[in-house]
């Protein structure tokens, strides 16, 4: 039993760990694509190419005067940025990093928690992930932090229901809620045993999904909640020093969850094409796997700092015709067409 | 274990839902009834019904408070705008609330047998059971409810329809 705990400790730490080293990391990336895309350098200062950038960052917020403006509601001024951390770190406990390792006779698996209702309590965390800006925007005592929060629980929620129909034709395909079990149903691939990620069997839904999670991340072209040619700087605006930190690092970080949970539930988690032909033992497998989760992970966000600085911002009303008009239907339509595929195929 | 946790649940749970009524600041009340939520679905947890826990949270906590929270907001309400309530009001509502409360406590008292007949199995809230359940015996329910809803919806959106003239 104390194995166990120490075993789940050890995980959940270094869990926790890498998500904070990769969001750290991702703001340095979002500078640095960002500089590629319109030509420039980026940042170099901070020792060899820059490298040191997010650590000067956080030293930066650190130090910075901290303000709390006296008409706010202090309590609640202080719970919203923790409450957006917290939200933010707590769907990392489903994503299955890696497949089982196996030292001496003892099986253990690098998926912290695999519970049976998996999908639903990523979904549950997306959905309280809202108050976090919610009450930080009230609690402000401002106007412009009031309209960018208001702003963002309505993009949340519209969102969310795209995304909760686009998984539900995932789930009647897989026929199981467990992340677990969904990445291990797409093992293997090309090569000797023929096995396809879900990605091939479900392009609409992964459309859908893919567009919802930028939604909900309020990531460009979707940043409508701290859009700062109206709003100043939205739900933010009052913030300062590292409580301004934390609410930027949150979004960094449920870019890094959502690219985890796009990979997993689309392409294949772990699993990578070859990897029963290679001839390898189980550990060495599973290690390869885990990198390899995470360059597909490295990839989305990658993929999200590309859109970010591509194309521009949507309007307020554009993003809820996109929302309730054109994204909800095609989930609905994409539903049924996997049923009727499922039903014609057994 | 099992136990302190039930007990630890079911007092932050009365305690926040005291506080909901008791809380000037609207806002309050409604973060203090989401903390009632997830203490509703911490007891579902230990009820191992792991799947009726989280479609708690996201339905109620996730969705519903995020809308009343929303328009809460949107309103600003505070102190000065509140209406007033007559005393014939509040002595009505007493009277309701305190019905309510005689309903309940009725309908608890005729459980207690029924807890002794049927123990709980292991996988009883888990999703495959409970959709089994749901699509065999209680079909008829469950479809009615789920018009009962689309009926909410439909007039949901002729409310929000623009006046055509």
């Amino acid at each position: 039993m104390s194995e166990f705990l120490i075993y789940k400790l050890i995980l959940v730490g270094s869990v926790f760990g890498i998500t904070l080293f990769v969001a750290a990391y991702s703001t340095y990336a979002e500078r640095k694509v960002a500089a590629f895309l319109q030509d420039r350098v980026g940042p170099d200062r901070a020792g060899p190419f820059g490298i040191f950038q997010p650590l000067a960052d956080g030293m930066k917020f650190i130090y910075k005067e901290e303000i709390i403006p006296v008409v706010s509601n202090k309590f609640l001024f202080v719970l919203g940025p923790c409450l957006a951390m917290l939200t933010a770190m707590m769907a990392g406990v489903l994503i299955p990093w890696g497949n089982t390792l196996i030292i001496g006779d003892q099986v253990y698996s690098l998926q912290i928690a695999d519970l049976n209702v998996g999908i639903l309590y990523v979904f549950g965390v997306v959905s309280i992930g809202v108050y976090g800006i919610m009450i930080g925007g009230w609690a402000s005592n401002n106007k412009f932090s009031l309209l960018g929060a208001i702003r963002a629980s309505a993009q949340m929620i519209s969102y969310e229901i795209a995304m909760g129909l686009s998984i539900i034709a995932l789930i009647i395909m897989t026929g199981t809620l467990s992340l677990g079990e969904i990445s291990a149903q797409q093992a293997g691939g090309v090569g000797g045993d023929w096995n396809m990620w879900n990605v091939v069997y479900q392009p609409l839904g992964f459309l859908i999904f893919i567009v919802c999670a930028f939604a909900e991340c309020n990531r460009t072209p979707f940043d409508l909640p701290e859009c700062e040619t109206e709003l100043v700087g939205g739900y933010h605006t009052e913030y300062s020093s590292m409580k301004l930190g934390f609410y930027l690092f949150a979004e960094y970080i449920n870019m890094f969850v959502s690219s985890a949970v796009i990979s997993t539930l689309y392409f294949g988690g772990y699993n990578f094409p070859f990897m029963n032909d290679l001839g390898l033992d189980h550990n060495t497998i599973s290690i390869i796997g885990t990198v390899v989760l995470f360059g597909k992970i490295s990839f989305f966000i990658f993929f999200f700092m590309w859109i970010r600085w591509t194309i521009p911002r949507f309007r307020y009303d554009q993003l809820m015709n996109l929302g309730w008009k054109i994204l909800i239907p095609l989930a609905v339509f994409n539903i049924f067409l996997t049923g009727l595929v499922m039903i014609l195929l057994k | 274990m099992t136990l302190n946790a039930f007990y630890f649940l079911s007092f932050l749970a009365i305690m926040s839902a005291i506080m909901v009524v008791l809380s000037k600041n609207p806002v309050y009340s409604v973060l203090y009834l989401i903390i009632t939520f997830f203490c509703i679905a911490g007891h579902y947890t230990l009820m191992n019904a792991q799947f009726l826990a989280i479609v708690h949270i996201i339905v109620y906590a996730g969705a519903i408070m995020v809308l009343f929270l929303y328009v809460i907001m949107l309103l600003n309400l505070n102190k000065e705008s509140e209406p007033h309530k007559s005393n014939v009001l509040k002595f009505a509502a007493t009277i309701c609330a305190g019905l309510i409360m005689l309903v309940l406590i009725g309908s608890l008292k005729g459980t207690e047998n029924m807890l002794q007949q049927q123990p709980a199995a292991a996988d009883i809230g888990l999703v495959k059971t409970l959709g089994k359940v749901m699509f065999t015996e209680f079909l008829l329910p469950f479809e009615i409810t789920s018009v009962l809803l689309l009926a909410a919806m439909v007039g949901a959106v002729m409310l929000g329809k623009p006046e055509s003239r």
